[in-house]
């Protein structure tokens, strides 16, 4: 699916990351990062495996708190807010997960009702199975309502892992290697259903990825992350046409339809 | 920030007693998180009886036949000595002090530890490397208080149930041997067994077993809630769980009968 023209709102700042600073023992991996997303935008966060993209969105959604520097989501600092506060602020963020994390002991359908009944309390049966077949339709797998997660394949996985995040309607999608271990059709197919999340719930996105062709398929604004900071910014022609010894080996060993 | 390598760690003591002393202290933050965590809402109660009837009612098929054969068993192995001193009508009595003094707790929560402990470690184990845990939590769900809370209550509440259906079954399994070896009656054997013991023998199994079922669930969840290096992890943590359950049970056992004998004492 090619990418339409989007209304990205440049004033209106949904995630605001200043100086941010995460290791783990001796093993500093961010260092000092500064990253704004704004309304409709889907950044790219491009970097090697173990350059703490990973850990990056981990931040973001409150899985691990910073050692040092402002990471403001939707004008909360997630790093003083309280646990109330952040279970609030995690209804409005979708995390898309690697493996997927569906829950094993769950249907498809149950797996999309927990977060409704966690969060939701007074909707009736009759508006839950509106909403798991809504967000189902949204990934196309309609069909799978009554299996089990291990009878799907890993694409598959990965939209119902997305679907049950829509369900919530968040403002932010946070992709943690939406395409990994996919084969290149059904890479393809997560890459256009990214987009069209975006174009559909207006969400604004961070996508974790060293996949290229998913960097270059979704990415408004791509961010290159080695050695713990940011290296270059731009759309994906303006950071490859850097004389950048890493990028260029990086772009080289990818392979771009 | 300083991005200085830093220096080599030094150990308080040796590198292995350090991670052991920082496990156990670990684990009792876990445990004050368990009682902080406790009567905090939401209080799961669809949860709590969800995994009840999974803990107990699947364990009955397991807990029937042991405790059954172990009331034959028992009494097939005391005849002999008794019958040395013409004192078989002392069966009932003898089984009866035995089965609700010791083997009742102990063999249900061993069994417990045995198949519901590695049974949590490896459930909540592979759910934290394949980031369900993760997942739950980023939902707005307190995987704590939904995971770990509620089997914990749910093992403290059905190990002593376990206990007593099991008493109950090895006593019946201990009358079926005795009946049919000296003739005795339901009524007689159940006076004879019945006198022998005192409420604080009930009590003492019901405090005992409350605590290996705590002790279970607990162990079983901080194993499981930990894990980590991937599925190697899941095994390690339910063995763990078996393991480590069953040494803090015979601790427990110790601890409770010294306390209880303290209060037989005339």
């Amino acid at each position: 699916m090619e990418k339409k023209n989007k209304h990205i709102d440049r004033t209106k700042k949904v995630i605001s990351i200043h100086d941010l600073y995460k290791s783990f023992g001796t093993n500093h991996v961010l260092r000092g990062i500064d990253l704004d997303l704004y309304q409709g935008e889907n950044v790219v966060v491009l970097g090697r495996s173990g350059t703490g993209k990973s850990v990056l969105i981990k931040i973001i959604a409150g899985l691990l708190k910073p050692d040092k520097g402002v990471v403001n989501v939707l004008g909360n600092d997630v790093a003083k807010i309280s646990y109330r506060e952040l279970e609030q602020l995690r209804l409005r963020i979708g995390f898309s997960f690697q493996s997927s994390a569906l829950y094993d002991s769950m249907t498809v359908r149950e797996n999309l009702e927990f977060p409704l009944l966690r969060n939701s309390k007074q909707l009736s049966q009759g508006q839950l199975t509106q909403a798991v077949e809504t967000a189902l339709e949204a990934v196309g797998l309609s069909q799978t309502i009554d299996q089990w997660p291990a009878e799907l394949s890993g694409g598959q996985r990965k939209r119902i892992g997305i679907a049950r995040t829509l369900i919530m309607q968040p403002a932010i999608m946070l992709y943690d290697e939406p395409t990994a271990g996919l084969d290149p059709i059904t890479s393809m197919e997560i890459n256009d259903l990214i987009n069209e999340v975006q174009e559909r719930f207006n969400t604004s996105s961070i996508i974790i990825t060293h996949d290229l062709t998913c960097a270059k398929a979704t990415g408004d604004r791509l961010a290159v992350l080695l050695d713990g900071r940011f290296v270059r910014e731009g759309t994906f022609e303006e950071v490859f046409a850097s004389d950048d010894e890493r990028l260029k080996s990086f772009y080289d060993y990818n392979f771009i339809t | 920030m300083s991005l200085k390598q830093k220096q080599p760690r030094r150990y308080i003591f040796t590198g292995k007693l350090d991670a052991f002393f920082t496990d156990v202290y670990a684990f009792g933050q876990f445990i004050s998180r368990f009682f902080g965590s406790l009567f905090l809402p939401p209080y799961e109660f669809k949860e709590i009886v969800r995994q009840s009837y999974s803990i107990g009612v699947k364990s009955l098929p397991l807990i029937t036949l042991t405790g059954f054969i172990t009331g034959i068993v028992f009494t097939k192995q005391s005849r002999p000595s008794l019958s040395d001193f013409g004192a078989t009508s002392w069966l009932p009595s003898l089984v009866t002090i035995a089965i609700v003094r010791a083997l009742a707790p102990l063999v249900t929560g061993l069994i417990t530890a045995g198949k519901v402990g590695s049974n949590i470690g490896a459930e909540l184990g592979s759910m934290k490397v394949t980031e369900q845990i993760d997942a739950m939590e980023v939902s707005a769900t307190n995987p704590f208080k939904f995971l770990v809370v509620t089997r914990v209550l749910a093992t403290t509440f059905m190990v002593p149930l376990l206990m007593l259906y099991m008493a109950l079954l090895a006593m019946l399994g201990a009358f079926v041997n005795v009946h049919s070896n000296e003739q005795t009656s339901f009524v007689s054997f159940i006076e004879n067994g019945f006198h022998s013991i005192s409420f604080l023998d009930i009590y003492s199994s019901f405090i005992k077993s409350i605590l290996f079922g705590f002790t279970i669930g607990i162990v079983g969840c901080y194993q499981g809630y930990n894990t980590t290096q991937g599925t190697q992890g899941v095994g390690r943590a339910a063995n763990t769980s078996v393991v480590m359950a069953m040494f803090l049970i015979f601790i427990e056992e110790i601890i409770v009968v010294q306390i209880i004998n303290w209060f037989r004492m005339p």
